[in-house]
Parts: structure tokens; sequence; C-alpha cells
């Protein structure tokens, strides 16, 4: 192997960082210059992580529908685990927005993160190799590793510099996610034993006889059902969405959710296609019921975070419903959604952040008029806001359109009702709107903040691009997964076809 | 009987004997003051005993160590399955004597019986690991267990501590007894005392007499003691909170893993034409260990008696190994133990490092926020507890993984799943240990840290928790080449 192995530097980059930092900058509370060292080598190596996935993405062909760049070494001989990472169209992108999010993540915590500073980018810097990891990783022991390794990091993140309840929120994060993902744990044993290999692309389409799989299925949904997260089990997250400080709860919503619809369609799908036509009703009911219920009650919230919690409950219902549509427009709506939430829920909560500094409360009622004295933050918010409820011409307007005209072919009633879900999400976001930037400017603690800083723009300027260029032309962005998804619906649809005939 | 070739094939265990008592006349002349000087002497004999197990001299008298060889008639046996688990118990061993130093230097208990002692319990498990015959059981048994006796009452002003002392012996001996009575039991109706008759005489189900199952009960019962896998668990709490905390490091390590051999020895070799029966006793001490393990552990707050209990749980996990059985349930059992072994050194460490005001303080409480006055040591607890709670990549996860995947392949779905919850359970536990180290308020600054021998099993253990994730095959190949020597 002479070729650069890019996957594995673009994944352990951030962890040498963090050793880095760990090892040869002195932290402490009153050391400024410790802290701000932290601060820049953090950035600096987020910075070259997301140089380094350019190139990754340069050289991936989105042509070929294989896995590419792969790597593989062997680890564990006796059991057959091996080190093996690729990329395909699907995961492409997880990647992508996991080493973009990260610096942005950096850089608007160091307004917002004030104890522990060294600590905080070490556990970011941490979470970006776990994260990058599990999307890159193609052997199930090396899968598992990371996708549960994203705990530790984010149960120090939330617990450490989180809000009030943060100990109860970073419980129930680690021990729900944990329980779901143990019980993966026993299926992949089945699955590896089964193939004999632990290599995941041995144990793609549909090799596993069909009283099997749909035990194997009902595992795997209950780690990834708790992970996207869909109803019912998604009491979790706006716990620890509102008490995460800002940068946990963007990496939450930008990257930790979309594990789960990655896993649905990257084991559920490709690796158990038969069980997921079997379960799918029970998918598309639990979408819907999802994306009306959290809509309903995001209405009900008073608390910023916690109403962009639970609008990503009802935008990942979107996901699921498109993926488990099983038609091209349902697949590519749930790939769009998915990026889309990506950068519009991560910059949402960003948005928070920023008065959330300024104020430290996020109670919707403290604030109002803000339009008048923050105009750059209101137009930041207003875009952001409005790509949430899927204006055309922003990224969430492609998703969610696409997401709902599969859903339509599937069943009309499908589409019907996800339908209402826009209607609920724009009602309860131009609500949200209106009460914070409209109305008069009569508390004199809102009338006192100062508009964006230069910083925060720059935070905020690559989103806004993003989710722009999203939705003017989406096809740049569909042209590298398309083939590799179109490849796998061609599979998915001959194999889960093919044995309904036996 | 005796001949030379006995004598090599014993050979770790005569050294280890020869310094013992060399260093029990040493001790009794020099008093307190040689006490490190003999603890180097210990852990030097362990090094040499260690070498001398996988010396290639001795190996190419004993048939290159690939069939089992018997010494003194059928009485001991070496084969690569005693090799490897001696060899852990030795580096356990070594690594309790490093802990011991300064902690009981503080306390003015430095006394140089403490490593006398644990080389006679040392010397004890190594005999119980190679033990081929009902009697060379009984007689490791309670070499090893006289000496932990002592050792748990060590701190002899101290009312715990003797009252840990007196609860174990006491105990100890009724499941003496009853090791004893079910070895009578198996002689009486079997006509045998050594392994290899009794495997034969028992190979076929028809000729096992109800005396024999019951005699084999009797034996699980008392080794099930021994390990502390509940219903038999009680004392282990008692022991461990009051007993110093280096004993209790040590209890923790060597000791379960050689009744634990001694168990998968006795029941895979000569009661292996039993496996119908005793699989029901060890499935039941299996789940009733991992469940009241990890609900148990919830309500504690004293950080010792939450490590009885996590290893309470990890006794039940274990077992499951057992219960597989075969090459894969007791390579399982070896690479769960090494790393847990390991891991609750390391964990022990850190406790050790725990004094305020001269004196060593215990509860979960105390850890509160530890990682602001010391980020290192709470840096290394944090993965100490994330490796104990079993979460990738930590090395504790592979423990579990390969458990439960043998115990997936031999079709026990049903403790796997179980195993799989309950340490979700356990998890909390171990995560409230992280959440006080980091969440919580400070309630004040340690004293200075202890001496080399303390940081040094806690990098050890702390930096072998992430270096078996990176490079596992040395471990489990080697639990796999010791399987192969048990079961041929």
């Amino acid at each position: 192997m002479t070729v650069f192995p890019i996957l594995s530097a673009v994944t352990f980059l951030p962890l040498l960082g963090a050793l880095a930092i760990l090892l040869f900058v002195s932290g402490g509370e009153d050391n400024v210059r410790g802290n701000r060292l932290a601060q820049i080598v953090a950035l600096g190596v987020s910075l070259a992580t997301l140089a380094l996935s350019f190139v990754m993405l340069h050289r991936f062909d989105p042509a070929n529908t294989g896995f590419q760049l792969v790597e593989r070494f062997v680890w564990i001989p006796s059991f057959n685990i091996a080190y093996i990472k690729g990329i395909d169209g699907i995961s492409v992108w997880f990647v992508m927005i996991s080493t973009i999010l990260t610096p942005l993540c950096l850089l608007s915590s160091i307004s917002g993160v004030k104890k522990r500073i060294k600590e905080f980018m070490i556990a970011l810097l941490v979470l970006e190799t776990m994260m990058i990891g599990m999307f890159t990783a193609l052997d199930f022991v090396l899968f598992y590793l990371f996708f549960e390794g994203v705990l530790l990091p984010m149960f120090l993140i939330i617990g450490v510099w989180g809000g009030e309840k943060r100990t109860y929120a970073a419980y129930k994060f680690f021990l729900y996610t944990f329980l779901g993902s143990v019980l993966m744990l026993v299926a992949i044993f089945a699955m590896v034993l089964h193939v004999g290999t632990t290599d995941m692309t041995a144990m793609m389409g549909g090799k596993f006889p069909k009283e099997m799989a749909v035990w194997l299925w009902l595992a795997f949904f209950a780690s990834f059902a708790v992970k996207t997260p869909m109803w019912p089990f998604h009491t979790w997250l706006p716990y620890a969405h509102v008490e995460a400080p800002t940068a946990g709860s963007v990496i939450l919503a930008g990257v930790l959710l979309k594990m789960g619809g990655y896993g649905f369609i990257r084991i559920a799908i490709q690796m158990l296609p038969e069980a997921s036509k079997h379960f799918a009703p029970l998918m598309i009911g639990l979408s819907l019921v999802g994306i009306i219920y959290a809509s309903l009650v995001a209405l009900a919230q008073t608390d910023m975070k916690k109403l962009i919690a639970y609008s990503s409950v009802a935008h990942m219902g979107y996901v699921t419903l498109g993926i488990f549509s099983f038609n091209q427009q349902g697949w590519d709506g749930a790939m769009m959604v998915m990026l889309s939430h990506s950068f519009v829920a991560s910059a949402l909560f960003l948005c928070v952040g920023v008065v959330y500094d300024r104020m430290h409360t996020r109670e919707i009622a403290r604030y109002g008029g803000m339009a008048t004295n923050m105009p750059r933050y209101a137009v930041v918010f207003m875009v952001f806001m409005l790509a949430s409820i899927g204006l055309p011409g922003t990224s969430g307007f492609v998703g969610e359109f696409l997401s709902m005209q599969g859903a339509f072919l599937a069943n009309s009633w499908f589409g019907l009702l996800s339908a209402l879900g826009m209607i609920l999400g724009a009602a309860y976001m131009l609500w949200l709107y209106r009460r914070l930037f409209y109305g008069a400017l009569v508390k004199d603690d809102v009338r006192a903040m100062k508009d964006l800083s230069v910083r925060e723009i720059a935070v905020f300027a690559p989103m806004l691009i993003l989710v722009l260029w999203i939705g003017i032309y989406p096809a740049a962005f569909r042209n590298v997964y398309a083939p590799s998804l179109e490849k796998a619906l061609l599979d998915f649809q001959t194999q889960s076809q093919g044995t309904q005939h036996d | 009987m005796i001949n030379s070739q006995s004598l090599m094939v014993a050979m770790p265990e005569i050294e280890v004997a020869v310094v013992g008592l060399v260093s029990l006349v040493a001790a009794a002349a020099c008093g307190a003051r040689v006490t490190r000087h003999i603890g180097l002497l210990a852990i030097a004999a362990f090094a040499l005993a260690g070498g001398t197990l996988f010396c290639p001299e001795r190996l190419s008298h004993l048939l290159n160590g690939a069939m089992p060889v018997f010494a003194f008639g059928t009485q001991f046996v070496d084969d690569g399955f005693a090799r490897f688990v001696k060899a852990i118990i030795l580096a356990a061993s070594s690594l309790s004597i490093l802990l011991s130093w300064s902690a009981f230097e503080k306390d003015g208990d430095a006394r140089p019986e403490y490593p006398v002692l644990i080389l006679f319990a040392t010397l004890g498990m190594m005999l119980m690991v190679s033990a081929s015959d009902l009697l060379a059981l009984y007689v490791g048994l309670e070499l090893q267990s006289l000496s932990l006796y002592v050792l748990a009452a060590f701190k002899r002003d101290d009312a715990r501590s003797s009252e840990a002392g007196l609860k174990y012996f006491v105990l100890g001996a009724l499941s003496s007894g009853i090791l004893l009575y079910g070895i009578s039991l198996l002689y009486g109706f079997a006509g045998t005392t050594d392994f290899v008759s009794l495997a034969f005489s028992l190979r076929d189900q028809a000729h096992a007499h109800p005396g024999i199952v019951v005699g084999m009960v009797f034996v699980c019962a008392a080794l099930a003691f021994k390990v502390s896998g509940v219903p038999f668990h009680m004392w282990a709490p008692d022991v461990y909170e009051g007993a110093p905390t280096p004993v209790t490091a040590f209890f923790a390590s060597a000791p379960k893993l050689a009744a634990l051999a001694l168990l998968t020895r006795f029941l895979l070799e000569p009661m292996s034409g039993l496996t119908a029966q005793w699989h029901q006793v060890i499935v039941f001490i299996s789940i009733a260990s991992m469940l009241w393990g990890a609900f148990a552990g919830l309500a504690q707050t004293n950080v010792k008696r939450l490590l009885a209990y996590s290893s309470i749980t990890t006794i039940g996990y274990l077992l499951v190994g057992l219960v597989v059985g075969g090459k894969s349930g007791v390579q399982a059992i070896l690479i769960y133990f090494t790393i847990y072994a390991l891991n609750t050194l390391g964990a022990f460490a850190v406790l050790l490092c725990l004094r305020r005001g001269g004196k060593a303080v215990e509860a979960i409480t105390d850890f509160s926020g530890l990682s602001k006055t010391n980020p290192v040591i709470a840096l290394a607890m944090t993965v100490l507890m994330f490796s104990l709670a079993g979460v990738p990549p930590l090395a504790g996860f592979f423990g579990k993984y390969f458990m439960f995947l043998a115990a997936v392949k031999a079709g026990l779905l049903p403790l796997a799943i179980i195993g799989v919850l309950s340490s979700v359970v356990a998890a909390f536990y171990y995560l409230r240990i992280i959440k006080v180290m980091y969440f919580d308020e400070l309630v004040g600054a340690l004293d200075p840290l202890p001496d080399w021998g303390v940081k040094a099993v806690l990098g050890l253990s702390s930096l072998a928790m992430i270096g078996i994730t990176l490079a596992p095959s040395p471990l489990i190949e080697g639990a796999l080449k010791a399987a192969r020597g048990l079961l041929g």
C-alpha cells in the first residue's frame, strides 16, 4: 500500500491534536495563555482536518458506486477482525459535515465556554475522531467501537459544560443510547457468526434468513431509533439538547442524529433488506407520528433550545419516512433532509448560543424586539428559520419536498399526513421568530445586547452559503451521492423482490 | 515418586516457596525496616518464577509444552492453561506489592509480613491452578486462603480490618468444610481423587451416582464462594470494605483468577461427563451474579464496596464463558480476566491516591472535583471506569465482546442478552464516579500523592486499557494457546 491512507488521516488527526493539547498545553482556570493556545491548536487541527477532508472529497469518484479509498489492515487475525475503512457516496457527506461543523463549534465556543477550556477542546477533537471514524468504518467491530466511542466525550461535554440539569441529561443520554447499542452488539455477534467475518461489505445483500433477519433488524432498530431519534424513543433528546453547551448541541444535531439515519441505510437497508421491507409499515407509522407529534410539542415550548430539539425530532421523521418509502425520491429526500438539517439545526443552535452567551437564558419570553437592535442577527436567524420551515430556495425545501414526494408515491395518505408536519413547522418557527424579534424592544437587557461580532459572522457565513447553495443548486451535492444511492436502491429492490417470490 | 522430572515441572512453585521461606526468616530477623527490600525480593521471585514458567530449557523437558505434563504422580499438572493463568497471577501479585508500600507506610502498618504473606498466597494460587487431584486442590486452596485471612486483618489495630479478617475466616472456613465434604463424597462414590481417573469414570452419565452430583455441587458451591458468585457473595462487600486497600486490590485480582481457573479445570476436565448437571448450577450463579452485582451496586456509597459489586458482576460474565465451555469459552474467560485484573488494580491504585488530612478516604463523594485538583488521576480513573463499564474503544469492551460472542456462538442468547443489559445497569455506577469527578464541586485538596509504586500501577493499567485496543492480538493469541493447553 503506497497510497496515502487519507481516511485514517482524516479520522485520527483530531485525536493527535487532542493528545498534543493534553500533553503539551498547560490548562487551568486562570491560565489565559494556555487556554488561548489550546483554542488555537484545536482550531488549527480541525481546520487541517477540514482541508484533508476536502482532499478526500476531491479524490472521491462519485461515478464509482463501490467503496473507495479503502484501507485494510489485519487487526485481530484469529477472529477475522480487520481494520477496514472506506467511503461511498452515502457516507462521504457525513464525513464532510463532521469536519465542517467541528471548527465552527470550536470557533463558537470561544465565547460560550468559560471553564476548563483546554479540556473542552480535547473533548471536541476526540468527538470528531469518533464521528469520522464511525462514518468511514467498514468493519463491524470498528464501527461499533466508534459508534459507542461517541458517548464518552459527549457524556462529558453535556455533564461538565452543560446547564443546570446537566447531570440528569448526561445520564439519560448515555444510558439510553448505551441500552440501544448493546442490543445492537448482540445482533452484530449473530451476524458475524453467520457470515464468519466482521467485514461489513461481506454482509450486504440479504445474506440472512428471514426469521433471523427480523430479530437482527429489531436489535438494530433499538439502537438507531434511539439515536435518530424516532418517536417514542426521543425523550433523551430534548434534555440533552437543552442542557448541552452550544457546541455540544450543534454536534448532537448536526452529526450524532445522522448516525441513526446512516445506520438505517447502511445496516438495516443494505444488510437486512427483507426485514426492512417487513417493518416498513412500523417505520412509516412511527415517522408520521413523530413528525406530527413533535411539531405539536414544539408549538408549546417556552425554551428556545427545546423548541429546536423537537423540530429536530420532526425533521428526522422525514428522514426515516423517506428511507422507508423505498423509492428514489424518498431516498434522495432522506439524504437531503439529513444534509440540510445538519447545517440548519446546527445554525439555529448557534443562533440560540449567540443570545444565550449574552443573556444566559433560553426563555423565549425573556426576549423580544431584537430586530431593532440586532438587525444582522435577525437576518441570519431568519434565513435559517426559513430553511428549517422548508422555504423554496433554501436547503430545507429540497429534502422535505423530495421526502414527501416519496411518501406520496408510496401512499398518498403518507404524503398528506407528512405535509401536515410542514404546516406545523411553519407555525412554530414563525411564531418563535415573532416572539424573539418583533414587538416592542422594552426589556433593557435585551436592548443592551450588541449585534453579531466578526467572529460570529465568520461562524455563520459558511453555513449561510451552504444552506443557500443546497437550496439553489442541490445537484452539486446530489451528484456526489446519487450514483451510490441509486445503486443501493436498485440492489435493495432486487433483493427484497427476489425473495418475495420464494 | 519424586523425580527430577517432577521437580522440573514444579520449578516455578519451588522457587516461590524457597524465596517465601527465606524472606520469612529475613522478616523475622530484621523487622519493619526491610519491608521494601522483601517486597522487591518477592517481586524478583515472581519475575523469576514467570521466567522459569516459559523458559525454553524447562519446556524442552516437558514435551515442549505441547501436552499437559504431570508431576508427583498425578497431583500436579503443567499445561498451557496453567502457565498463562500463573503468569497473570504472578503479575497481579507483583503489582499488589507495588501498591502496598506507601499506604502502609503512611498508616504506620508497614511490616515485612505483607510481602511474605503475598508470596505464600501466590504459591497457594499456583498450586490451585496446577492442581490435578482433589487433594492437591484442597492443599493449594487452603494455603492461599489462610494467607488471605491474615492479610484481610493486616491492620491489626483497626477494628474494621479485624472484622473483615474474622468474617472472611469464618465464612471461608465454612466453605472449606463444604469443599471437603464435597471432595469426600466424590471420593466415596467415584473411588478416586485424581482428575484424570475421575474424568474417565464419569465419562458416561449413566455412571453418575447422585452422590457424585451432590459432591460436585458442593465443590462448585465452595469455589463459588471463593470467586464471590451470587448467592455465595455476601462476604465480598464487607471484606473489600474492611480490608486495607492494597489487600483489597490483591483480593480482587489474583485469588479470584486462581479460584476461577480451578473451577474451570474442575468442571471442564473431571466433571466434563456431568456437563448437563453442572450447567444448571453455573448458569444460575452466572445470571444471579450479573444481575445482583449490577443492581445492588447502584446503592453503594463506598468505592471499595462498589468495586466489590463490580467484581461480582464480572464473575457473572466470566461464568458465562464457563457455561459456553470449549476453547472459545476458556479463551474468553482468560481474555476477560486479564483485562479485568489490570483494570481493577488500576482502580484501586486511584483509590490509594485518595488521602485527605493524612487519612485514606473512600466514599464516592470523596472523588468530587478531582478533575480540578488532579486532572491526570481523574483522566486515568475515567479511562478505567469507562473500561470497566465496557464502553468501546477501551479494553474492557473487548473482554465483553469475546465473552458474549462466544455465548451467542454457543446458542446461549438469553445469557448474552442478560449480560449486555446488566452491563448497562452497571454502567450507571461507573458513570457516577466519573460524574462526581467532573461535574461536582471540589471538596478539598488531596494529600501529596503516593510513591512511584502506585503511580506505576496506575499508569500501566490505564495505558493498558488503551494499548490492548490498539494491539489486542498477543493477548487473544495467548489466551487461545492457553485454552488449547487445557482442552487439547
